[in-house]
């Protein structure tokens, strides 16, 4: 694992030098939390089981750093690396490839754990959000959300021909679960009919599970999403494993 | 001398296309040893055979006395690769792709020396995207001598360069050699193989057709040296066939061309030029060269 930490730092560093990039997965989504915010308050409603809007928003908002991170940012960044030719230089180093690939999944999940944390540093502070669950088991239905969309957009970039292509799947994908997932309207808010296609949707699943453990859900009652997430970890990784090349 | 690559019979098929179809040589330590021939002949397929990059059909690779495939891992903490097609991440910097790069080896040398020594140091904080195309070419150069290798694969290395950039890369090349390092190149540039090259393999068609010194090669086309010049009004070229080595004068408008073999040729048509009283210009010597054994052994031009 020689040269993993460098490697991982030098990620890091190259992630934050894309403006692009840094703003959707860092900023953005505390920015829409502050629009909306201001728009609708954090009073406690019944229409929220007694929290207030903020207070059940930075749950589902981390589903939304999740799907723009995982669909968006890493196949663009895994399909460029490959046919701009940066993989092939990697590999003739004496760099492990499972180091060169264990670092790319670990700056990814570093960004997207700054942007969370960013997330519910704004709620707190600013909206004063209530939080009722467990940390360490907040923790880990992040991370399996986190790992499953990871899973998916190395999916999308093993088998997109070019990253223009990986780009215009990603996106695809990804803004319409943002809207229809409840990641950022409530699901409460859409129409019976919306709801019951975004079952099918797994950001869906993420902002589920991410909004019960917040506020206390034990992971019995969320054994749905876990399957599927679960489902999209290991089917995605398996296809991403075989489609993935070095050029 | 050790021998630092040992190629036999080597295979490489793409579908239907043969890219390599039975290539055998061996490089010996401390040698600029060239592949050359025109794109496509399977200059690059071969390299990265060697390299343990690609796969061979058949035949066996031995590099430093290691298997490329089966111990991929010892031979890349030996060897330094430039790769035809590769790329650095757009906004990573020349020090940080230096030192990255540094980083997996457990032997490397001086990052900031080998800056200067490729011209590189006041480039070190820029971005790899502003960097110009030999810019580019010596930081992968650099990234190739980071890990101070026995063994230095160049793979056309100043296709894209103009002629001064090609020039400085040579002699950049020839000081890695002098370091004792042993140098694999390839190039579709007949001049930078014979310039460069202690030896060099002919390629076409996923085979090769000469392999010698470039002089060896050159002479072992027995052509003859040329002299050509201009010269106005009528003039008879009888003395000019009289001088010992020359074989035959043609003659086209004002333009004269005299074929002719032996060392003493220029200075024999020179001196049969003054002695005949000639008003002649524009007088140059062409020697036959690598381009020319090219031709000579497949029947057509380089293709640029």
């Amino acid at each position: 694992m020689r040269g993993f930490w460098k490697l991982l730092l030098v990620q890091a560093k190259l992630y934050l030098r894309e403006p692009i990039a840094t703003f959707f997965t860092i900023f953005y989504a505390p920015l829409v939390l502050l629009l909306f915010g201001a728009i609708y308050g954090n009073k406690p409603t019944p229409f929220f089981g007694g929290r207030g809007t903020m207070d059940v928003s930075v749950p589902a908002y981390i589903g939304l750093i999740i799907v723009t991170v995982g669909l968006i940012g890493l196949p663009i960044g895994a399909a460029a690396a490959r046919e701009s030719g940066v993989l092939r230089r990697f590999r003739a180093t004496p760099l492990h490839p499972l180091a060169y690939i264990i670092s790319d999944i670990a700056s990814y999940l570093l960004m997207t754990v700054i942007g969370v944390l960013l997330l519910i540093l704004t709620g707190r502070v600013v909206f004063h959000i209530r939080f009722e669950g467990n940390v360490l088991s907040v923790l880990a239905g992040f991370l399996l959300g986190t790992t499953a969309f990871f899973a998916l957009g190395y999916l999308i970039a093993g088998l997109a021909p070019t990253a223009r292509i990986a780009q215009t799947v990603g996106m695809v994908l990804a803004f319409p679960m943002m809207f229809i997932s409840g990641a950022t309207m409530p699901l409460e808010v859409l129409p019976a009919k919306v709801r019951a296609v975004s079952q099918y949707i797994p950001l869906t699943h993420v902002v589920t599970l991410m909004r019960g453990l917040w506020f206390g859900d034990s992971w019995s009652q969320h054994w749905k999403e876990v399957a599927v997430l679960v489902g999209c970890l290991l089917v995605g990784g398996a296809i991403a494993a075989r489609t993935f090349r070095w050029e | 001398m050790g021998i630092a690559i040992e190629v036999n019979d080597l295979h490489k098929s793409y579908g239907p296309v043969r890219a390599v179809d039975g290539i055998s040589f061996t490089v010996e330590e401390g040698e600029i040893f060239g592949m050359v021939g025109p794109n496509g002949a399977g200059k690059t397929t071969t390299v990265e055979c060697v390299e343990g990059l690609r796969r061979p059909d058949q035949g066996t690779v031995r590099v430093l006395g290691l298997d490329p495939r089966r111990d991929g891992y010892e031979l890349r903490r030996r060897i330094g690769v430039q790769l035809q097609e590769a790329s650095l991440p757009p906004r990573l910097t020349v020090w940080e792709a230096l030192d990255l790069f540094g980083s997996f080896y457990s032997r490397r040398v001086d990052g900031k020396a080998l800056l200067e020594q490729l011209g590189l140091a006041d480039k070190r904080n820029a971005a790899f995207e502003k960097l110009s195309g030999g810019q580019k070419q010596r930081l992968f150069i650099a990234l190739a001598l980071i890990n101070d290798p026995e063994l230095v694969f160049l793979d056309e290395l100043t296709t894209g360069l103009d002629p001064q950039a090609r020039r400085a890369m040579w002699d950049l090349v020839r000081g890695i050699r002098e370091r004792g390092k042993t140098v694999f190149l390839t190039t579709h540039y007949m001049e930078e193989a014979e310039r460069l090259c202690d030896r060099v393999a002919i390629i076409d068609h996923g085979k090769i057709v000469a392999l010698d010194t470039p002089e060896n090669l050159i002479r072992s086309l027995g052509a003859e040296h040329r002299v050509v010049f201009t010269a106005d009004g009528q003039w008879d070229d009888t003395p000019l066939r009289g001088v010992p080595g020359v074989t035959r004068v043609e003659r086209v408008g004002e333009r004269a061309v005299v074929y002719g073999k032996g060392a003493g040729l220029v200075s024999g048509v020179v001196g049969a030029l003054e002695r005949m009283g000639l008003r002649f210009r524009d007088l140059r010597t062409e020697q036959p060269t690598l381009e020319d054994v090219f031709l000579a052994l497949t029947g057509k031009e380089m293709r640029e």
